[in-house]
Order: C-alpha cells, then structure tokens, then sequence
C-alpha cells in the first residue's frame, strides 16, 4: 500500500475488519454475559432450565467464560491492537479482505466452540475448554489476524515504536505459543495425569494474567495520557514494567493445594509475588496521568482510570493469595473466580471499553457515540463490578475461612456462598443491561453511518445529470 | 542503532523461560511418572479405571461437573497417635506406668480402656514423643503401636484419608482438578459415599438426601417409564417428593450408570510411600488379647496383623 498520511483515509480503508472484530466483539460480549446471567440464576434456582442438558450449570459456565475471554477479550483486544498499529504507525492495514477473512473465521470457531460446549464436547481444562475441531479454526484464524497485523505494523510509516507497541506486539506473540503447546500437549499428544492440569494452569494464567494483562497496559498506556491530554511521568518505567511483567507474570498460577511435586507451586508463588516489582511500576505511571481527574473527565477517561486501579487490585490480590497460608483460605472459592475476573474484566474490558469508545467515532467519521448511553454503560458496568465482582471476592475468604474450620458443617458454607452468589446476581444483571447498552449504542452508531453512506451514494447515483455544454 | 532485533530477543527468551519452566520440566519429571506401590502390601497402585466408570470420566467432563467439584484433598499436616495394643499380664503395673507417662489420664479411664484393647493412649502428637512413648510403654509383654495420622480440615471433614497426589490420577484423561468447591470434594468419593442408589438419587433429585442442596437435578440423564412386569430393578426408590406418578418409574439411562461408575472409583485412599497413614489392622472390638501386632507399624499398613 502507498504511503497515506491522513488519518481519515487510513481509517477509511481500514474500517471493515476493524469493523467485523470490534462489533462481534460487542455481540459476543452480550451473549457471554446472558450465559453468566443464567449460570448465576441457577443458584436462586437450582431446577431452573435443568432439563435442557444444553444449559446445565457445567456447560453455561465455560460457555460464558469462552464467549468473554476469546469472543471479547482477545477479539476485542486485537481489534484495537490493530487500530493502534496504524494510528501510529501512520499507514493502512496489509491485505484488509483478508483480514476481515480471518475475523469471520475466528468468529466461526468460536460459534462452533461454544455449541460445542452446550453439547457436551468440552475438553475438561478451564479457559481451554473449547474443543479441538473448533480451536483449530481459533487458531488458524488468529495466525492470519496476527501475521496481518504484525506486517501492518512492520510497513509503519511512522518508524518510532512507542511503548504501548512493545506491550502488544509481545502479546501477538504469545498466545500462538501458549495456545499452541496447551492444544499439541493436551489435546493432540495427551500428556499423563496431572502434568495436564500444571500445563491447563500455566495457559490459564498466561491467557488472562499475561495476554489480557499486555495487551490492556498497553492500551492504557496509548489512551490513558491521549485522553487526559497528560505526559507519562517516564517512558523508561513504562519500559521497566513491561520487562517485568513479561519475567515474572509468566510464572503464576499454580495453586498451592494441587497434587504436584512441591517445586512447582512454590516457583509460582515466587514469580507471582515479584509481580509487586511491575505492580509498582505500573502505578507509579499512571499516577500522575490518571490521579485527581476532574470532573469533567471524559467516560472514555473514566473507563481507562477504573480499568487501571483494579489492575493494580486484582494483582495485589493475586500476589497475597499466592503465599501459602492465605492460599489454604483463598483456594477452592469464589475467591479465585472473583479475583479472575476482577483481572479480566474489572481490568481489561473496562479498558476496552474506553477504548473503543474512544476509536469509534474516529473510525467512522462523521459519526458519534450516543455520550449518554456510554455513560449508563458506565455505570452498570460500574454496578456489575461492586455488586458482582467483589462480593464474589470477598464471599469466597469468609467461605475458604468456613471450610478451614471443620466444625462448620458443610451445608453452613453452602448457605454462605449462596448469600454471595445471590448478591452477584444483581452484578449480573447490571452486566447484562450494560453489555445491551453498550451494543446497541455501537451497533446504531454503525448503522447511522452506512445509512448516512447508503444516502450518499443514493444521492450521487440518483442525481439530475446536468447536461454539459458543448462547445461548438 | 537499530535496538528492535535485540528487544525482540530479550522478550522472546523472557517469555520462553516459563515455557522451560513451567511445561518442559514438568512434563520431563510428572509427565513421565510411574505406578507406585501401596505401603506396605507393595500392590501396585494406581490401577486404571474399569469401563464404565472410563466412560462416566466423560459423563463427569461433558456436564462440567468440576465448576463445583474439586478432586484435592489437602493436608496441612501429619501427627502420631500412640495405642497400647497388648497391656500383658500384669495390668496394674501397665496403669502406674500410663499414669506416670500420660498424666492428663485418670485411673478410671484407664482401666476402662485396658478392657477393650485396642485404645489410644495419646493422640495427636509429634513423632518423636510419639516413639519415646511407645519405646517406654512396651517393655516385656505390654505392646504399643504408633499410629501416624494426616490431618487438616478436609481430612476432618471426612473427604479424604489423606492429602490427594499425582499418582492418584495418573490415568486420567483429562485430569479435572477443580477450582471451586460449591460442593464438596469428590476426591475419595467413591469411599465415602459408596451406595449406587443414593448415588442415582442424588444425581436425579439431590435435595431428597440432602436437604437445601444448590445443585441442580439432572433428570435428563434418567428416563421416566412404564412400570411393566413388576417394574425394573434399576428403577430408583425413595424418592419423596420427587417419586413420579403411580405406574411409572424412573431408570438411569447409560449416562448416569457411568457416571456413578465413575463417582465409585474415586478413591484416593490407599497408603503411599509419599502420602503414608496408618490403616487399622481389625476393628478395635475383634482384636483380642494375644492376637495383636508384634511389631509397632510405623508407616502403614492394610495387612492382618501376623500372629505371634
């Protein structure tokens, strides 16, 4: 492609795949919550669509960790990942139709993923639940949306590479890897007994911890200042973090309790409780840009700042709960539940979220965002996380601290975590509206822009032609 | 200077260190793991599971049944119990001697104890009074034995003998260890709960048994039916509220026979070189006077005790 340096016409050659991975992404966030919504009704009733082997508890549940991490997450996270590559590299995408190829195929894993699961073809590893015929479309389909990216950003105009990218381009790379050897060791070549659950672990925390914890940062990093229209204090501690999350995120998730030589969980622990080191990086960046924000802060901004401060959160519980006589309280719970997606979602989508908004109207010019409709995205989101998230959370330690206590009957630690999980249904719920808030606002947006495009051409075809003069 | 190559590498080979870490040692050491022996008997262990209970693994991983199940059982530590299993001839002797080595013990009690042998005389305590203990209990005919016993709350809470280890799922595909525990852990399940019929029921109606059980029924494992020729013998009974209508009867389908296969061989129970634990010999009430062990078991064993 040529060197194009006008925004508008970059993003106007590249507005369909970006277009196909961030809408899909909208949709599949929404039917990810709707599963959650069903999967938590069914602790208010447990014979609630019970029949229907389909929308069993076990199946409703990876069907909507599935729908949110890869439908979402990933989906969404590429998708702005690749908006980046060329914003700030100055150029347009390598090979647009193809790309817009290998999102509809990621797409048609991921449908085929999720039916999958409903009926029963799960694989039985956490976040990896997907089966094997459908995550070899995933996988496919993500080499080509990767590669695409990559060679976008290889053909940068713009030559500085700026700290966001290196963030994200170390992600890029990783998942092929981490997806790659969780799919060949336990699915293709089975490796024995619980050595499958030691590889499942590290592809789960390298999935959510590393994967969304890079490509989030490196989102904040971009639209955290742009927004604030504030300076990072230092690009070198930005650079720091980014080294020191790479070292030591890539170590955890090994709970204590499993039934592995010992070894291997206290590694874990000590790479986890490293993570203190990018922890402290990561806010003494942020501090300055996103610290006593105005009132007027822009919803875009606001998602950015609570997506920042959980960060920080999530990953200091993390690290707590990685030392061993927390872990004995916290494992086994609602606990790691809660704090996992305090991590994925109370992080990463909520700086998705600021940042599609943020993109949308760039991306469609011409068109805006409904502000008020992004606002009560907001604060359902907002809601979801309080109501949802963190009596999820906090419920799972009194639990964990029933069940060290064998005098409590179990039934007792039941009846608690049914009084948390009834809690987080309302989180759900905020969720649910939220997410439909969130994808009509940019569905309508879409389609007040083609609609707009439709007219115009409408307009241009059905003109009155003029009839030109000719000169004798 | 062009630094991009370079950085690429360095965050190449940072990443790829847990890869050696976390996958390739395991995977060098666990992946290649052996069948063991049971302690003492040296019965290999594990053995793979049987057929049906193979195909009920895939019942277990189709429904999702490890979102509320975990398969670890966890320990937090290991104490002794000492018992006097032989008090001898010369009884009184054997009380002035406990009095003086247990002090907490008072006379009564004792001679009660010694009428029914078998009996703990110090429980929960560390090995090496645990083996002064027994070095001066058994002295001439008097017998002792030590007793070593996992503890920690799961164990107390009867889920599990001891703490669950690699071996016990070395055949298991895919392995579900579980994350959470809205229900309690199935690691030894098939000990503990080992009747097929509660089992079926509870699968159908899980609040017939236990009463406020959040889990959900799953009826569509199990067909409703004519009750022809005296109904079928699989048919499930008890069922309270739950029971269909009169001349029809609910039977398991394939799936939840398989299931409960499956649930039945759960049982991470036996004694291992590195999760050891002491099995009782015989009941306390068969053990007579003369017939008890002559050696103190220090580790464990599942052997009849051999006669003197």
């Amino acid at each position: 492609m040529a060197e194009v340096s006008s925004f508008a016409e970059i993003d106007a050659y590249s507005r369909v795949p970006l277009l196909v991975l961030l809408v899909s992404a909208a949709v599949w966030l929404f039917i990810g919550s709707a599963f959650a919504f069903i999967a938590s009704l069914k602790f208010h009733m447990p014979g609630f669509l019970a029949d229907c082997s389909f929308l069993t508890y076990g199946r409703v549940r990876p069907a909507f960790t599935n729908s949110f991490l890869y439908g979402f997450c990933v989906q969404g996270g590429l998708g702005v990942a690749i908006w980046l590559f060329i914003r700030l590299g100055r150029n347009c995408i390598v090979q647009p139709g193809l790309l817009t190829l290998g999102a509809s195929l990621w797409n048609l894993g991921l449908t085929a993923g999720v039916i999958g699961i409903l009926s029963g073809d799960s694989t039985g590893f956490e976040t990896l639940e997907i089966p094997g015929y459908a995550s070899l479309m995933l996988f496919v389909a993500y080499a080509v949306i990767g590669v695409l990216g990559l060679l976008s950003l290889h053909q940068r105009v713009e030559r500085g590479l700026y700290v966001s990218l290196w963030f994200i381009v170390a992600a890029v790379f990783w998942f092929p890897w981490i997806y790659s050897t969780a799919q060949l060791l336990l699915l293709k070549f089975p490796v024995r007994g619980v050595t499958q659950a030691v590889i499942a672990w590290w592809y789960a925390n390298n999935l959510q911890m590393v994967w969304l914890g890079l490509v989030g940062l490196g989102l904040a990093f971009y639209f955290a200042p742009k927004l604030a229209n504030r300076q990072l204090p230092s690009h070198y501690l930005a650079m720091f973090a980014f080294w020191t999350l790479i070292l030591f995120a890539t170590w955890g998730g090994i709970p204590n309790s499993a039934p592995v030589p010992a070894w291997l969980p206290a590694l874990s622990t000590a790479g986890t409780v490293l993570l203190l080191i990018p922890i402290i990086a990561v806010s003494l960046s942020f501090w300055p840009v996103l610290g006593k924000l105005g009132p007027d802060a822009s919803t875009p901004l606001r998602f950015i700042r609570v997506g920042v401060l959980l960060f920080v959160l999530a990953e200091l519980l993390q690290v707590v709960s990685s030392l061993l006589p927390v872990s004995q309280v916290t494992d086994l719970t609602w606990f790691v539940p809660g704090r996992s997606l305090l991590f994925s979602y109370g992080f990463f989508a909520m700086i998705l979220f600021g940042a599609i908004y943020s993109i949308m109207p760039t991306l469609f010019a011409g068109e805006r965002l409904c502000p008020h409709l992004a606002r009560a995205h907001y604060w359902l989101a907002l809601g979801g996380i309080v109501l949802g998230l963190l009596p999820l959370t906090f419920g799972g330690i009194i639990q964990g601290l029933q069940i060290r206590h064998a005098g409590v009957p179990f039934m007792d630690v039941v009846k608690t975590q049914l009084m948390v999980i009834r809690i987080s249904t309302l989180g759900d719920l905020c969720f649910l509206a939220g997410h439909g808030v969130f994808l009509v606002n940019v569905v309508a947006l879409v389609q007040r822009f083609y609609k707009a495009k439709a007219a115009t051409v409408f307009a241009d075809a059905t003109a009155e032609i003029k009839p030109v003069e000719l000169r004798p | 200077m062009n630094y991009g190559p370079l950085i690429f590498l360095a965050a190449f080979f940072a990443l790829a260190t847990s890869w050696f870490g976390m996958v390739l040692t395991p995977h060098a050491q666990v992946g290649h793991l052996q069948p063991t022996n049971t302690v003492p008997d040296g019965l290999t262990y594990p053995v793979g599971r049987a057929g049906l209970a193979r195909q009920g693994l895939d019942v277990y991983r189709a429904n999702g049944c490890e979102y509320c199940h975990s398969q670890q059982v966890r320990q937090t530590g290991m104490v002794c119990d000492v018992l006097l299993t032989d008090a001898g001839t010369n009884q009184p002797a054997v009380i002035q001697k406990l009095l003086k080595l247990v002090p907490e013990a008072s006379e009564a009690s004792l001679k009660e104890k010694l009428a029914s042998l078998p009996q703990p005389i110090k429980e929960h305590i560390g090995r090496s009074e645990a083996e002064a203990l027994v070095k001066a209990l058994a002295v001439g005919d008097v017998k002792a034995e030590l007793w070593v016993v996992p503890v920690g709350p799961d164990i107390s809470r009867g889920w599990g003998r001891r703490r669950t280890v690699a071996e016990d799922f070395l055949y298991d595909y895919p392995y579900m260890p579980g994350s959470q525990r809205v229900g309690p852990d199935l690691a030894d399940v098939g000990a503990r709960l080992p009747d097929v019929s509660w089992q079926l029921r509870h699968l159908y109606a899980p609040t017939v048994d236990v009463k406020g059980s959040p889990m959900p029924p799953y009826r569509y494992l199990f067909a409703k039916q004519k009750s022809e020729h005296g109904g079928s013998p699989e048919a499930l009974t008890n069922l309270g509220d739950h029971a269909p209508p009169t001349g029809y009867e609910i039977v398991p389908r394939a799936e939840a026979k398989a299931l409960v296969a499956y649930l039945l061989s759960l049982r991470a129970n036996e004694a291992l070189f590195d999760a050891p634990f002491t099995v009782p010999s015989a009941p306390a009430t068969n053990a007579a006077p003369g017939t008890a062990t002559n050696a103190a078991p220090v580790t464990a064993t599942n052997a009849p005790a051999p006669a003197k």
